[in-house]
């Protein structure tokens, strides 16, 4: 007789002991018809009938190896609420959890045959209500395998970490390679706890709590109650002579026609389940809502709460008219804010045979001479020439192109040259940082990286993804080892004209947020948003064709040929915009008699840095610019009128905006000095308490959804004065989606139309708009809702502070605020600050807002983002705090 | 048997506010019976509640030195009886005429021997709650800490919890958390009995907390746990004051439910040490020791002490350790609520107000 085991329910932390059910079933598997056999699973209807509630459907959820029911016991109890209950069963396969111990190696189909046997018993097969799968690991292929025989019920699919397909040996991940080893095989899955420890220790956030692990590894305790675990990793379909291999092969293709709405959710640290299944399942079911979390692994449902996105999907999948997705479309659509669809390489192709100067690449060693022109016409041929070569290469429309190329001509002719035959441009800089890079890299999914030979290098060294296309001419021999299949310069010219054929709603581009709270974001703009970006700058700014520009700033550099501008880049080391010097400024000003800059506030902050060295001619160049955009973060008024005094004819101008939104507002310095004189002088309601930002510009509405008591957005919005709130925009130019973020992007569309920023503010009474810092950044302390920012420019204006943040120290609701400064002279070390200057700030801050800090800390330096080194990290920065004011040594780790 | 009221020496009580005849409202014909009114708090309370116009008895062992405050047509209204809390006859003595107690008696001391402890501050109790339930009188505030709650770990933006005796850190807190359970058991519709938990009540003249900081700050012996930057709560003695008189008062709203009461201004150790210091001319303590070390060394000298107890109070036990260089503040929003109540003194008037009672007595 074989070990059968008990359940326990009561020791199962997280389980209703009223889940637990048994049942008895005819097999009539292969491979052993006709025996009855001891079900054991988690079945939340008991409590729903009890708790009188009528389910809208039933899940089926099924676990892989090697856990059991538990898995879901966060989904059998989110089940259980009024508004969108559903009935889950969670059902412990046999061989595993605390199903019966049967004896035989059940292969893929007979698992298969096992679910069905099983679901015809409870009632599933006939169920008047829709049936949707939840499955995890192998559970994954059983299910959709059972789904396939049971299509006429089956109306959703959800997957966490799985795989359906895998061709090869050697593509399997080296992990899951190790446990096939025969030489480990048998040892490490049933004669030791080593495969069941392995995937335990998978958990992220410090690991399972040890009731829960005990939990999970309950009825494994013994080699034989173990055998399950055995039998399923030997039955992994590892090559065309396993004996599950077609039955792989018949459930991978067959769920192409599963034509049923589908919810990835997918932890990406996982070493076995890794992305590559993820993108070959969104392949296969081209329908599928997919999350990532980039902080979780193979076990996702320990580490992330995957019960309530899951929740909020069937809602929209079940009880909405609409998704969440369709709302916020069809509202767009109904704020009408579509003006005619004037694609980006119109002006190109408008200017094909004119002479006139498009493109100018400064020298990157000296900074006076010119390295290369392009008239227009040279540029549009430049561009027929590479869209030839990438279609020639094998890049087709829709593909994602990754471009890791200095800006300058080449890139400007790769990124009009993608938009002409459609492909979608991956913009992701190295602000980023190598890991986050990779992170980011990882996360889109390149078909193509077109770059210099670094970039190459480091994407060959980081295991980037996508086709190697060199940028530059290379040595055949670096070609190879690089393994590059194609280089630009190689593109032979042609005279006839390239197809032209884009949809305005077709993806365009991918950009990255800075990630400067958590992994950095992919955002998808379309053909038509990626225009609006266009146009909303030319109306704002009044821009025509003819206009010099010199481009320093990367996202805006790319518009250039859009807006009909000639461009020029000036020397310096685009990675670090603090390079810029005043006499590159000047010389590449004076290559085109440039009228307009875009620059960074680190490249103005280091052309003030070097103006004293300019000679009379230098500055004499600068006298013709009459506009000055600076983006990325706001500047001091003081860095404002040393700008001014470098271009003494423009009008200096900070729009604001972001990655998804780019931008929403601008304002000029003229504007900012009478924003901040209605405050101080004629207290005009609200003009105070943050960075002002100005108006909305062309095409796009500001609304504020003001804040609750706990700090949250409230649905309503508004745009009285004074109201602070999440700010949220709508405009022509708003980005389309996160890229596979859903519960991302049903945060940020959850007013159907609008974008919420994550920013917070409010409006003036003249209609400006105030920052008051980030939504996460809210301190929800005793003293109310407060914003980082007016406390942080308060403090800011004790003599010594050269830079503070504000976080909140304590339980929400209860938390006290503290503001955390960096000094000039620096401060010798992180920690208390002296006494004086606590009284000082917080006095200070009690003066200018009303707010009482409890303590004031001092850091040597604000650990900040890599792209902009402006953005404070507050939640590190508080983490530190607590520890530190609770009595704790603490170390800023950055 | 020692207790904290002869332990604390009053040499010239005085009061925090005036007490000239205008200060003192007209008669109102209530009567409140008040233990352990030789210490500042038990003075202070007193001294309001004949500003209000009560009529007011004072228990202890000792003189109050209250009536000598009190001007002539004042007095007539105090009383007071001498005894300790132990003793149920002087108990029912004092008792007599009273419509309502606020109980603050207690000892307070950070060593002793425990059945010390038990017997004043949970003895104690006892007899004051049954002598009053036997005396007819409805209305019983308790003065609690909110070391009953305390369990060695950092506190932050901590509510209103039960006090756990079993988790109480110390021979102090462990008996008061005894008696707070045990004067909450007793309340009920026709008793009500009410708890508030004053935090580190401070102010001039208080020898438990400020004149042993200054005297040892003076002396340069002052050590700061941790670079002294716990961020803890404290409570200026007039708020103090004001919220038991207020709470005294709305035993309606707050009996059951005890209630924590600080300045609601958190501030790390080394500041407010600092600040206090500073205020009467000597700087600040600027040494730092491992709370660890402290921690370590408090508990060795509590042992020592406890065989051979000294006549002074040790320089370090375990639960000041833990007190001075862990966080403790807290959420003061249903306290307030509650009482209708908020502090009007700050942290900052308190410093002065330290400074003008000194003057020159700690400057060299």
């Amino acid at each position: 007789m074989l070990e059968q085991l008990t359940p326990d329910p009561q020791n199962w932390p997280g389980v209703d002991p009223r889940w637990s059910c048994m049942a008895q079933v005819i097999s009539s598997a292969g491979v052993d018809a006709g025996h009855t056999r001891t079900w054991h699973y988690l079945d939340n209807q008991q409590v729903l009938r009890e708790e009188g509630l009528e389910p809208v459907g039933i899940i089926l959820a099924v676990h892989g190896n090697p856990t059991w029911s538990y898995l879901w016991r966060s989904v059998l109890a989110a089940g259980i609420n009024a508004e969108n209950p559903w009935r889950v069963i969670a059902v412990d396969q046999l061989d595993m959890g605390f199903s019966e111990r049967t004896g035989t190696v059940r292969r893929l189909a007979d698992r298969v045959r096992d679910l069905g046997d099983f679901t015809q018993h409870v009632g599933l097969d006939n169920t008047d209500l829709p049936v949707v799968i939840l499955a995890h690991d192998w559970g994954g292929l059983i299910s959709l395998g059972w789904a396939l025989e049971h299509r006429d019920v089956v109306e959703a699919v959800a997957l966490t970490n799985t795989a359906v397909f895998h061709d090869q040996i050697e593509k399997i991940p080296a992990a899951l390679q190790l446990a096939l080893n025969p030489a480990i095989h048998g040892w490490g899955t049933q004669k030791s706890t080593a495969f069941l420890d392995v995937t335990l220790h998978l958990a992220q956030n410090g690991g399972l709590d040890s009731v829960v692990y005990k939990t999970y590894a309950a009825p494994y305790r013994t080699a034989e109650l173990r055998a399950g675990i055995r039998n399923f990793v030997a039955d992994i379909p590892a090559g065309e002579a396993t004996a599950s291999y077609t039955d792989m092969v018949r459930i991978a293709e067959g769920i192409r026609d599963l034509h049923v709405p589908a919810f990835f959710q997918w932890g990406t640290k996982d070493p076995v389940f890794q992305r590559r299944y993820m993108a070959d399942l969104q392949e296969r079911m081209p329908q599928a809502d997919v999350h990532r979390y980039e902080n979780a692994s193979h076990l996702v449902a320990e580490d992330e709460d995957i019960a309530t996105p899951l929740f909020h999907w069937l809602e929209e999948q079940f009880l909405w008219n609409h998704t969440g997705r369709q709302a916020h479309q069809l509202a767009r659509e109904e704020q009408q804010l579509h003006t005619d669809f004037e694609p980006m390489i119109s002006e190109v192709l408008q200017r094909a045979s004119d002479s006139s100067l498009a493109v100018v690449d400064m020298d990157s060693r000296n900074e006076t001479q010119i390295a290369s022109t392009l008239s227009w016409a040279e540029l549009a041929q430049d561009i027929n020439r590479v869209a030839n070569g990438l279609e020639a290469t094998g890049v087709r429309a829709g593909d994602r192109v990754n471009l890791m190329v200095p800006p300058g001509a080449k890139l400007t002719t790769l990124i009009y040259a993608c938009l002409k035959i459609g492909a979608v441009i991956v913009v992701a800089d190295t602000g980023l940082g190598a890991k986050g890079l990779t992170r980011a890299l990882k996360g889109a999914r390149p078909d193509f990286l077109v770059g210099i030979r670094p970039a190459l290098v480091a994407a060959r060294a980081m295991g980037w993804p996508g086709q190697k296309i060199a940028a530059d001419p290379l040595p055949a021999v670096a070609r190879k080892g690089l393994g590059v299949i194609a280089s630009v310069a190689d593109f032979s010219d042609i005279s006839e004209n390239t197809s032209y054929s884009v949809s305005p709603e077709d993806d365009a581009a991918v950009l990255y947020t800075s990630g400067s709270t958590g992994p950095a974001k992919g955002v998808v703009y379309t053909q038509r948003q990626i225009s609006g970006m266009r146009d909303a700058i030319r109306h704002t700014y009044g821009l025509s064709a003819g206009t010099g520009l010199v481009a320093g700033f990367a996202p805006f550099a790319l518009l250039g040929p859009a807006l009909g501008a000639t461009s020029v880049t000036p020397t310096m080391d685009v990675t670090r915009p603090k390079t810029l010097t005043a006499s590159a400024l000047s010389a590449a000003a004076a290559a085109i008699d440039a009228t307009t800059i875009f620059a960074s506030p680190a490249a103005l902050m280091n052309v003030v840095r070097t103006a004293n060295n300019l000679s009379e001619d230098q500055r004499n160049a600068l006298k013709s610019v009459d506009l000055l955009l600076s983006a990325g973060a706001p500047l001091a008024v003081p860095l404002l009128e040393a700008v001014q005094s470098i271009v003494p004819q423009a009008s200096i101008h900070t729009p604001y905006g972001m990655t998804e939104a780019l931008p929403i507002t601008d304002i000029s310095f003229e504007e900012i000095k009478s924003a901040l004189a209605d405050g101080t002088e004629r207290g005009l309601t609200g003009a105070r308490d943050g960075v002002c930002v100005g108006r909305a510009v062309h095409g796009a509405e500001i609304q504020i959804a003001p804040l609750d008591n706990e700090g949250e957005p409230l649905e309503e919005t508004t745009t009285e004065p004074g109201i602070t709130g999440e700010i949220v925009v709508s405009a022509p130019h708003v980005k389309d989606r996160y890229d596979t973020l859903w519960v991302t992007e049903r945060l940020s569309t959850a007013t159907p139309g609008w974008h919420h920023t994550g920013d917070v503010g409010h409006f003036d009474e003249a209609g400006r708009l105030w920052v008051e810092g980030r939504l996460a950044h809210v301190l929800n302390t005793s003293q109310g809702v407060l914003t980082p920012v007016a406390m942080e420019q308060a403090a800011e204006e004790v003599p010594v502070v050269r830079r503070a943040a504000a976080v909140a120290v304590g339980p929400a609701g209860s938390a006290t605020p503290v503001v955390i400064v960096e000094t000039d002279p620096r401060a010798p070390q992180d920690g208390r600050a002296n006494s004086a200057l606590t009284a000082q700030v917080r006095q200070r801050v009690l003066q200018d807002t009303g707010i009482e800090v409890s303590a004031v800390l001092q850091v040597r330096e604000h650990p900040t983002d890599i792209r902009h080194n402006s953005k404070i990290d507050r939640p590190l920065l508080a983490r530190w705090a607590q520890k530190l004011l609770s009595g704790q040594k603490a170390k800023l780790k950055k | 048997m020692t207790s904290a009221v002869e332990v604390i020496e009053v040499t010239g009580a005085f009061s925090q506010r005036p007490v000239a005849e205008e200060d003192f409202a007209p008669r109102r014909d209530e009567r409140v019976f008040v233990t352990g009114a030789s210490g500042m708090l038990g003075r202070e309370v007193s001294l309001e509640l004949l500003r209000q116009g009560f009529d007011v008895t004072v228990f202890q062992r000792s003189d109050s030195g209250v009536g000598e405050l009190l001007p002539e047509s004042v007095r007539e209204r105090f009383r007071q009886v001498r005894g300790a809390v132990t003793d149920m006859k002087a108990v029912q003595e004092g008792l007599e005429g009273a419509h309502g107690v606020i109980h603050l008696a207690a000892k307070v001391s950070f060593a002793g021997q425990w059945d010390e402890f038990v017997e004043t501050n949970v003895r104690g109790t006892r007899v004051v709650l049954e002598m009053a339930k036997e005396a007819g009188i409805s209305r019983f505030l308790f003065i609690s800490s909110p070391s009953v709650a305390h369990t060695g770990t950092a506190f932050m933006g901590e509510g209103n919890g039960p006090a756990t005796p079993e988790l109480a850190r110390g021979h102090y807190a462990r008996s008061k958390a005894l008696a707070e359970n045990l004067a909450l058991e007793s309340d009920s519709d026709d008793f009500w009995v009410g708890v508030l938990r004053p935090h580190i009540v401070w102010g001039p003249g208080d020898t438990q907390l400020v004149e042993r900081v200054l005297d040892r700050s003076a002396r340069g012996t002052l050590p700061l746990l941790n670079n002294g930057t716990a961020l803890i709560d404290t409570t200026y003695i007039d708020n103090a004051v004001d919220a038991i008189v207020a709470g005294y008062q709305r035993l309606e709203n707050i009996h059951g439910t005890p209630l924590v009461v600080t300045n609601g201004q958190p501030r790390e150790v080394a500041e407010l040490l600092g600040g206090m210091c500073e205020a009467v001319g000597i700087p600040a303590p600027s040494r730092s020791v491992p709370a660890s070390v402290a921690r370590a060394a408090g508990a060795v000298i509590e042992k020592v002490w406890s065989v051979r107890p000294g006549k002074d109070e040790p320089p370090m036990t375990k639960f000041l350790a833990e007190q001075l260089s862990t966080s403790h503040w807290f959420d003061q929003k249903q306290t307030r609520e509650l009482l209708d109540w908020s502090p009007a003194v700050s942290i900052e008037e308190g410093y002065a107000r330290l400074g003008e009672y000194y003057g020159n007595r700690y400057k060299s």
